[in-house]
């Protein structure tokens, strides 16, 4: 019987990086994606916030920008299509003393995960939600995601996306997000303080980026987004009002809008838990020794 | 078997589960063992409901076969039950209600009227308090003293207002009298055993095993019959220190569990075949990652929403099957509630030790259906050894190392200098993928063939850590039974019930279905004659499991999908055809 015991130790070397940095894998993205600069900000977000490697995990699901947890050196995990967001909200509960962040694109986020994201964002649970949105789905060679425009073609639709795009910031303000944010991967500087706040914000953060796929859209550009965005921040827009937000965010065309939409306070699941508010589950004990009156029940 | 069994039967919403519960609960303080069985309809009011309360000094371990006292709140449970009450039984029931004749009985049946109508009026115009003069005259019938039953009352309404309790003690101790002055008690009535027993549920078991097995994190979807193992772990989330999580849907719930697990506390989730169906990706990335987890299916009559409410041991191929791929996996098979505590924790201890998923296949009639355990049974002194076996730092860590078990060193989030990527995609050692850039190159071909070999090779320790298959019974009976699950209590029922008549036969039973170590089999079948394998599904899915591991045969065999449990006389009646006209 192969116990604990039985299992190989590993052999020494070398101290690890304490701030999460660059792995040693290069991103295998297409040159010039928009994920460059989505990655990028994550690094440099947990590198301002100092967080250490080994207390952050970054989870994705499937397609070209899920590939984002090889390439730093936090701890990662690469799930099944549509499934970051429950993975990531397991690991946060088994241990809330780590940084969770979700990462992934429109197609696992709002397409196939569409269900976890919304429920997560009722949840209030304390992770990091960041989108990598190209509106298309890339690792699959082109075909329409749940925030294509109307009439836009692709393969899957030659003759134009003929449903309504999903709105994720609507989504996100009807699902009772606690922050909720736009970033464009063409401005990193932005987009790195958006990530930040989110990462230091209590309660579910959820940041949709604008990362151009420049393979398959031809349409959602780098160019496009640079001639339309503008920055809430500058616009007067006040962040704490939802009634603003949810405007806003109906805003698509010559002005899109990128920043803070909203952020507001209120109690995380972790905080309302009753056995969570014990500390992290993982540092608890297990197991029922000595508690044989529980078995009175049962007489 | 000296046993008295106790019927009780109306519609959705009269109580019959709490008289049924409550009988049952006489009983197991009496020192008799008891099995319950709770049969009902996916009806929440309306429709028919009976509940079966079977105790004998011996452990029964089905719901037997006729009942000895049938209580009967409504007309249709007489024209239903009345064939199955036995010679010198009572049917109990209030004639203001509805009328019975002991010509509508079998021959030798009783008819006792209880005015509980009558006697619920002296106290409330809650009529429901007729229920409480029912029982009383059910329990004097089957030789409950009536402290028992007033304690067991008092109990059961613990946390009510006064009056309510007092009304209760009033009609029962009222209807116990009438049926003192009106019958007697039945000559099936069993004396007191030893000390009282604990009586549960299979899923009260499974609950209770998986918190001793060390688990902290359970997220799951209602589904019946598996919702009770969330209710009773919600019940005591905070009291045992166990995150209980009602997902959104089985997607979520699996791949909570699994996000936890990885995270470093012990997991699960429970639900029904259709549940398990939506699982199925993620048991495979739990598979490839490594991760343990643990996943309870509690079976019901399939396909699709089939018969919600009703039992079949249908799943065991989409268990074996579940994923796309090849994994390692384990699929327990407990049969009754003492074993559900015990493979519980094995699932958990075997999941953690192989970093795999691990299967518990129980069905509704074990997870619902009620049974004694001894206290000595339950051990809640279970060894876990700490999740954080990797030392920390200062070495060069391979999440996925090649190793002669196929077990590698993990680590977990928050341990410094240990970062990990856990990837659904194939990878190598350190957890790179080998899917994309490197997919086809020759070097990474052959790892990609190394890595599945150390992941299968799990298959082969797992083998040996499983329970092995049990024999029961004489050894060179004429006949054995093949049997897993819940089908094996009533079998054991059938076996007494058979050597009774001077027919003696034995039991090869698994409590581990997957994986099979065939040199078991064949030992532990090394004096079989004929076979007889009895399952609750269609095709007789274990008997070609046990078929493909072996190459043992089993041509009789006695397959059942109605939904409904099997009875141990029908076993009793088919290993008879088999005895004296089945193959060698």
């Amino acid at each position: 019987m192969a116990g604990s015991s039985a299992r190989p130790l590993p052999t020494p070397t070398g101290p690890a990086l304490p701030i999460v940095g660059k792995s040693e894998k290069k991103p295998t993205w297409c040159p010039g994606c928009g994920d460059f600069g989505v990655v990028a900000a994550v690094e440099m977000a947990l590198k301002r916030l100092a967080i250490p490697s080994h207390n952050v995990v970054i989870v994705s699901g499937i397609g070209c920008s899920s590939n984002l947890p090889h390439f730093l050196t936090s701890y990662g995990f690469h799930a099944i299509h549509g499934r970051a967001v429950p993975v990531a909200e397991g690991i946060r509960w088994a241990n809330h003393g780590l940084t969770v962040i979700g990462t992934g694109g429109d197609g696992d986020g709002f397409g196939i995960g569409a269900g976890h994201f919304v429920h997560a964002m009722r949840r209030n649970i304390d992770l990091t939600y960041v989108t990598m949105d190209n509106q298309i789905y890339g690792l699959t060679t082109g075909q329409a995601s749940p925030t294509s425009r109307m009439g836009q073609k692709t393969k899957s639709t030659p003759t134009g996306v003929i449903e309504n795009p999903i709105d994720p910031i609507a989504l996100a303000l009807a699902s009772g997000a606690t922050y909720i944010a736009r970033g464009f991967s063409g401005d990193v500087k932005h987009l790195t303080d958006l990530v930040a706040n989110g990462i230091q914000h209590k309660g579910f953060a959820f940041v949709d980026v604008f990362s151009p796929c420049v393979t398959y859209n031809k349409v959602n550009t780098f160019d496009f987004f640079r001639q339309r965005v503008y920055k809430l921040e500058s616009a007067g827009h006040d962040p704490s009002n939802i009634v603003r937000a949810w405007e806003r965010s109906l805003e698509w065309g010559d002005k899109i809008p990128i920043g803070l939409f909203y952020k507001t306070d209120r109690p995380t699941y972790e905080e309302l838990d009753a056995v969570l508010q014990a500390g992290p589950l993982a540092l608890q004990p297990a197991g029922l020794r000595g508690q044989e009156r529980l078995l009175d029940e049962f007489v | 078997m000296k046993e008295i069994a106790v019927r009780v039967g109306g519609q959705a919403g009269d109580g019959i589960q709490s008289i049924g519960e409550s009988l049952s609960r006489c009983f197991s303080r009496m020192g008799l063992h008891v099995f319950g069985l709770n049969a009902y309809q996916s009806i929440i009011r309306g429709g028919h409901v009976w509940f079966q309360a079977r105790a004998g000094a011996a452990r029964p371990h089905s719901q037997g076969d006729g009942a000895d006292i049938l209580y009967a709140l409504d007309r249709p449970t007489v024209d239903i039950h009345a064939s199955n009450v036995r010679p010198g039984g009572t049917v109990v029931h209030d004639s203001e209600k509805f009328a019975v004749a002991e010509s509508d009985l079998p021959a030798g049946v009783k008819v006792l009227h209880v005015p509980t109508l009558e006697i619920a009026r002296k106290y409330t115009s809650q009529s429901i308090l007729q229920n409480a003069a029912g029982i009383g005259a059910s329990a004097f019938l089957a030789g409950i003293p009536l402290d028992v039953l007033h304690k067991v009352l008092t109990d059961s309404f613990g946390r009510k207002a006064g009056d309510v309790v007092t009304w209760n003690i009033g009609a029962s101790a009222d209807g116990y009298r009438f049926a003192e002055q009106h019958a007697s008690v039945n000559d099936h009535a069993l004396p007191r055993g030893g000390a009282a027993k604990l009586l549960m549920t299979g899923n009260q078991a499974i609950a209770l095993g998986a918190a001793a097995g060390g688990c902290k994190f359970l997220a799951q979807y209602p589904m019946t019959p598996a919702s009770s193992i969330m209710h009773w772990l919600a019940e005591h989330s905070a009291k045992l220190g166990v995150v209980v999580k009602q997902a959104e849907d089985e997607l979520a719930s699996v791949n909570m569990a699994i996000g936890a697990s990885y995270a470093g506390v012990r997991a699960m989730t429970a639900t029904s075949g259709g549940g398990f169906s939506l699982m199925v990706e993620a048991l495979g990335m739990a598979g490839m990652t490594e991760t343990p987890v643990v996943v309870v299916d509690s079976q019901r009559s399939g396909p699709s929403t089939g018969l919600p409410t009703k039992t079949e041991q249908g799943d065991l191929n989409l268990m074996l099957g579940a994923g796309q791929g090849e994994f390692p996996r384990a699929i327990l098979a407990p049969s009754e509630p003492k074993e559900a505590y015990t493979q519980m924790i094995d699932a958990f201890r075997l999941a953690e030790e192989w970093q795999t998923p691990v299967l518990v296949a129980v069905d509704l009639h074990l997870s619902e259906s009620f049974a004694t355990v001894d206290r000595e049974e339950i051990s809640l002194s279970v060894d876990l050894p700490s999740l954080f076996t990797v030392p920390p730092n200062g070495h060069e860590y391979r999440r996925y190392q090649y190793s002669e078990s196929g077990v590698s060193p993990r680590a977990i989030p928050g341990q410094p200098g240990l970062q990990y990527v856990a990837g659904s995609d194939e990878h190598d050692e350190w957890g790179h993928l080998i899917s994309d850039v490197r997919a086809g190159i020759p070097i990474w071909v052959s790892e990609r063939t190394k890595m599945m070999n150390k992941r299968m090779h799990k298959l082969v320790g797992l083998a040996r850590s499983v329970s092995p298959p049990v024999v029961e019974g004489p050894p060179g009976a004429p006949l054995t039974f093949v049997a897993w699950g819940s089908t094996v209590g009533a079998v054991r029922d059938a076996m007494v019930e058979l050597a009774e008549h001077g027919q003696a036969t034995n039991l090869i039973r698994f409590p581990a279905v997957y994986p099979i170590e065939p040199n078991a089999v064949h030992a532990a079948m090394a004096q079989t004659r004929k076979t007889l394998l009895v399952e609750g599904n269609y095709s007789g899915q274990f008997g070609r499991l046990l078929r493909a591991e072996t190459g043992i045969e089993f041509p009789d065999r006695l397959l059942k999908y109605d939904g409904e449990p099997f009875y141990p006389h029908e076993v009793a009646a088919r290993a008879l055809e088999v005895i004296h006209h089945g193959r060698q």
